[in-house]
């Protein structure tokens, strides 16, 4: 059988919740897809008051966010939601086929998609980094913040952006002790607030060093600490051994495009945005018309700018489904606004030049 | 091991659940991914690596990187991180590649 | 320093105070914020218009001292968890810091434990002087400590049972 609807979004976190509560508002039935055991995403698992504005709910801790949007979601009577359940194709003829609970192949045959699958972590090829206890942030933030399951006792971690930042804070609230942030760029890459915050409770941050060896027999044990130079080069001497049994990970994302290639979107290679992502214009439609993208899987940013991301998607594709929106062009602009407000600090610089290469 | 006290996190835990590993019973709260039940009964190794041997464990927690892969009931394969346990799950960790049921 | 570290300088921290005939009035707050980053609720928090608008929400807060009483509300709805209140009026010896704090076992009234200052060293001991429960979870910690360390000592260390 093949499931007939108008509205398919793939990826229930911010970008994809938001977009499908667009559409839900202007009348539009919607299914939403998603591989995890619970919708929300990366969401669920921030335990952080969020930044930005009230529009991006500024203010209120992540998992909070996610509650609302949850709920909000179900209040729809025409929302019909599909958990654990994972996109693994697009088809010629416009069928997405899915594979629900391990199990049960599904087939969609949507008017109009939404790919909202968020990123994948870079992973760090040093010697020993596939022994347990190395953990990407992502499986950290699950562990201790979704099922309440300690990742560790003495942690290091590895990237000073917001993502690493956030989590060695986490962590100390875990109960987990952290031994440093080891950051290889020369300056800290993540909000100074966050830094500053896990600084004065105690957890040195070690710009312009990295981590070259892990050790350990089944287990991680200790890991290798340097020192580098201007070029990247480790400072001979500098070299220092710490004893942890866990290692997160959190050296950068890269956005999650399989389906986009899949479909056959036309991609761009823009480093400011992550990597791979879609050329799109101001209604966040790909190169191919029924086709729309919000949040990560369009360029690595904020959970706060996938939210309006989502927003401007889902109004955008209410409207190509022909709803009745009274005040499309308001609401459209005001999103944007918003938006480029949000990047129109130092912050969002890079966002904004990298931008420059796919958004028309 | 589980968090105790958290300064903002309330768990909702689901029904006690018991399941064994390589034989050994434990528990686990029922819903949540039978790694993270191991991880709290102090499992970190998960499988071997397929050619080389190497221990794997717990990694990605979205099923997408293959570390996890464990026997569950009998079925080779199956990405424990994103898998929910349940109760009497007989779990083991997987040798080589597994075999198709 | 502080995008290397963390670890505000003298001179960030001078920057941001208000002027000495305010400090000597009484409480004031002291918003540690540095960086232009997209994030305004504290410009909200405040029901007496203390902490101005902002033009973009990118822009640096800025706080209207004569407006400010010490009071901390906004202490507790700062996404950076950087706002501060510094009493250095409080008595003779003894300035106030009243700072947000995020982690369990929160500490007594009464208790002494480790100040420390913005790079995690212990500088003192505090006198806990409140707790302050705040229903965001970002509970507010009223400590006293000597004059001169009033804008050293950041955050408490709990010892652990």
């Amino acid at each position: 059988m093949i499931h007939q609807v108008p509205m398919l979004v793939i990826g229930g976190g911010p970008a994809g919740m938001v977009a499908a509560l667009q559409a839900l508002e202007a009348g539009v039935d919607v299914v939403l897809i998603d591989d995890g055991i619970e919708i929300g995403g990366q969401l669920i698992k921030q335990t952080h008051k969020f930044f930005g504005s009230e529009m991006e709910y500024a203010g209120t801790r992540g998992f909070q966010i996610g509650n609302l949007l949850t709920d909000k979601l179900f209040s729809f009577d025409n929302f019909k939601y599909f958990g654990r359940t994972t996109a693994t194709g697009f088809y010629e003829d416009g069928v997405v086929t899915a594979l629900k609970d391990n199990k049960e192949y599904l087939k969609f045959k949507p008017e109009v998609i939404l790919i909202a699958t968020g990123a994948s972590e870079k992973p760090l090829a040093i010697p020993n980094c596939d022994l347990p206890g190395v953990y990407g942030a992502g499986a950290v933030q699950t562990l201790m913040n979704l099922y309440g399951v300690m990742p560790g006792k003495k942690a290091l971690m590895i990237g000073a952006g917001n993502i690493g930042l956030i989590i060695a804070y986490q962590l100390l609230q875990a109960g987990t002790e952290v031994s440093a942030v080891v950051e290889a760029m020369p300056c800290i890459g993540g909000y100074l607030v966050h830094a500053s915050k896990i600084r004065r409770a105690g957890i040195p941050i070690m710009t312009s060093h990295t981590i070259t060896e892990i050790e350990g027999d089944a287990c991680v044990e200790r890991a290798q600490i340097v020192r580098v130079d201007e070029n990247w080069q480790p400072v001979p001497g500098t070299e220092k051994w710490i004893d942890t049994d866990l290692i997160c990970v959190a050296v950068g994302l890269t956005p999650l495009i399989d389906l986009l290639w899949m479909a056959g979107c036309e991609m761009k290679y823009v480093a400011k945005l992550g990597g791979e992502v879609p050329v799109r214009n101001k209604q966040m439609q790909a190169t191919i018309p029924n086709i729309f993208v919000a949040g990560d899987a369009a360029g690595i940013e904020e959970a706060s700018s996938a939210i309006l991301e989502g927003a401007i998607a889902g109004l955008g594709m209410a409207n190509f489904l022909g709803a009745e929106i009274a005040d499309y062009d308001e609401k459209h602009n005001k999103y944007w606004n918003e938006l480029n407000s949000f990047r129109s600090g130092p912050i969002g610089q890079r966002i904004s030049e990298g931008l420059k290469f796919v958004l028309s | 091991m589980r968090i105790k006290n958290h300064p903002i996190l309330k768990f909702e835990f689901g029904r006690k659940v018991k399941f064994t590993f390589e034989g050994k019973e434990m528990y686990g709260y029922e819903g949540e991914p039978i790694g993270a039940a191991l991880h709290d009964n102090g499992v970190m190794v998960l499988r071997q690596s397929i050619k080389l041997k190497r221990p794997r464990g717990f990694f990605c927690a979205i099923g997408h990187c293959s570390s996890c892969l464990m026997e569950v009931d009998g079925e080779s394969n199956v990405r424990t991180c994103v898998e929910p346990l349940k109760e009497g799950m007989v779990v083991k960790l997987q040798k080589g590649k597994g075999t198709l049921k | 320093m502080l995008k290397q570290t963390g670890i505000p300088t003298k001179e960030d921290i001078e920057k941001i105070l208000p002027s000495k005939q305010r400090r000597e009035k009484g409480a004031y707050v002291v918003i540690e914020c540095f960086e232009e980053i997209p994030c305004d609720p504290c410009t909200a928090a405040c029901q007496y218009g203390a902490i101005l608008q902002m033009e973009n929400v990118n822009d640096l807060p800025e706080a209207d001292y004569e407006k400010c009483n010490g009071c901390g509300i906004c202490i507790g709805l700062c996404p950076g968890v950087a706002i501060f209140v510094v009493d250095e009026t409080y008595s003779e010896e003894k300035a106030l810091i009243k700072l947000p704090y995020e982690f369990t076992p929160l500490p007594n009234k009464g208790d002494v434990v480790p100040g420390l200052d913005r790079a995690g060293e212990e500088v003192c001991k505090a006198e806990v002087i409140r707790v302050q429960k705040h229903p965001s979870k970002t509970n507010i910690i009223w400590i006293t400590v000597q004059k001169e360390l009033a804008h050293e000592v950041r955050f408490i260390r709990i010892p652990e049972i």
